[in-house]
């Protein structure tokens, strides 16, 4: 199964909440803590659900998302 | 605690970060707004080409005004609306660079009406962003020519009303009607899906200026969440619901070869 892991710049988050609208599995949601801009910031309330797919970061406005996936075993370390 | 200071467990890779055609600086948009991913698209497909190094924007007025800040690539600003006359300026003194303008529907499709269609017409190679938010942004929300029939700005407040003021000015369709561009195409960005197909269709307006081909238009419909005062969710919903009923998405004009 397919486990990903996303990485959200606090500093670069406006709290839009599109990521939290976007991702199909409710991984994301509002962390309720407020960064130097004043912004709730989006965080993983889910973060097992997560498979990496980067829709979230497709449509992050602020481009304050990143995405990471686990390799399954054995698998090549992409290039 | 901040999630950046998370380390990453080991065995992870990464699938997904900023494009490096984009600078560390912070977008000045508000938040939710769809100029900050058609930014990303722009310096992604300028990656993926490898021509960051012969790119040059021409930033408009408007909301994206800063646009230089965002990228590391070279920029011009140009007057209110001549962003396409500056970028034909560029493009004739040095055919080798790879022009882009990037432009707001109150840049392109009211004072600068006149230097896009001309360009458009004459068949300049470089290559037109066009963002259609339906409404002047930076200014503070007022009636913009794209504005939808019965659409509220603070302008118009009972909501446009085209006996007044007109119908919205459809650009994309204007200028596929001239023989000059090669590629006149609109595309939107409020999901995953539709991003993916504005981002072939920016690589596909990069690729022709490269190609020599000619004059190449990407309309892309927008939200404004702080002018039609919804929440970026419900602004995301506008442009599916209302807008694109009246600028529906697809390829207006590609001329082959």
């Amino acid at each position: 199964m397919l486990k990903g892991l996303v990485v959200i710049d606090r500093e670069r988050c406006k709290g839009c909440g599109l990521c939290i609208e976007s991702c199909p599995f409710g991984v994301l949601g509002f962390s309720g803590e407020y960064n130097s801009s004043g912004y709730n910031v989006a965080t993983m309330v889910q973060p097992e659900k997560c498979t990496g797919c980067a829709i979230c970061a497709q449509g992050c406005p602020d481009v304050a998302i990143e995405v990471y996936r686990l390799q399954p075993q054995g698998a090549k370390e992409a290039a | 605690m901040s999630q950046l200071s998370t380390q990453i467990p080991e065995g992870y890779v990464k699938v997904f970060s900023r494009p490096r055609s984009l600078s560390d600086a912070k977008y000045t948009y508000c938040p939710g707004c769809h100029h900050g991913i058609i930014g990303r698209l722009i310096a992604e497909a300028i990656d993926e080409l490898g021509i960051q190094e012969r790119a040059v924007g021409v930033a408009p007025v408007g909301c994206a005004v800063f646009l230089f800040r965002f990228y590391n690539v070279d920029f011009v600003q140009a007057a209110h609306g001549r962003a396409c006359a500056v970028a034909t300026g560029l493009k004739r003194a040095s055919p080798n660079l790879i022009v882009f303008t990037y432009q707001g529907d109150g840049d392109l499709a009211a004072i600068g009406t006149a230097e896009t269609v001309h360009a458009a017409n004459r068949g300049e190679n470089f290559t037109v962003i066009f963002v259609n938010n339906q409404i002047y942004g930076m200014t503070g929300g007022e009636m913009a020519p794209t504005t939808l029939p019965g659409q509220r700005t603070v302008t118009c407040p009972e909501g446009r009303d085209v006996k007044l003021t007109g119908h919205p000015l459809k650009v994309s369709e204007m200028l596929a009607q001239l023989d000059g561009p090669v590629y006149i195409t609109r595309q939107a960005v409020y999901d995953a899906r539709h991003i993916q197909m504005a981002k072939k269709a920016i690589l596909k307006a990069f690729r022709n200026q490269a190609e020599g081909k000619g004059f190449s238009l990407v309309e892309i419909v927008a939200d404004c969440p702080t002018n039609f005062q919804m929440s970026p969710v419900e602004a995301n919903r506008w442009v599916v619901e209302k807008a694109l009923q009246y600028f529906p998405l697809g390829d207006l004009k590609v001329k082959e070869d």
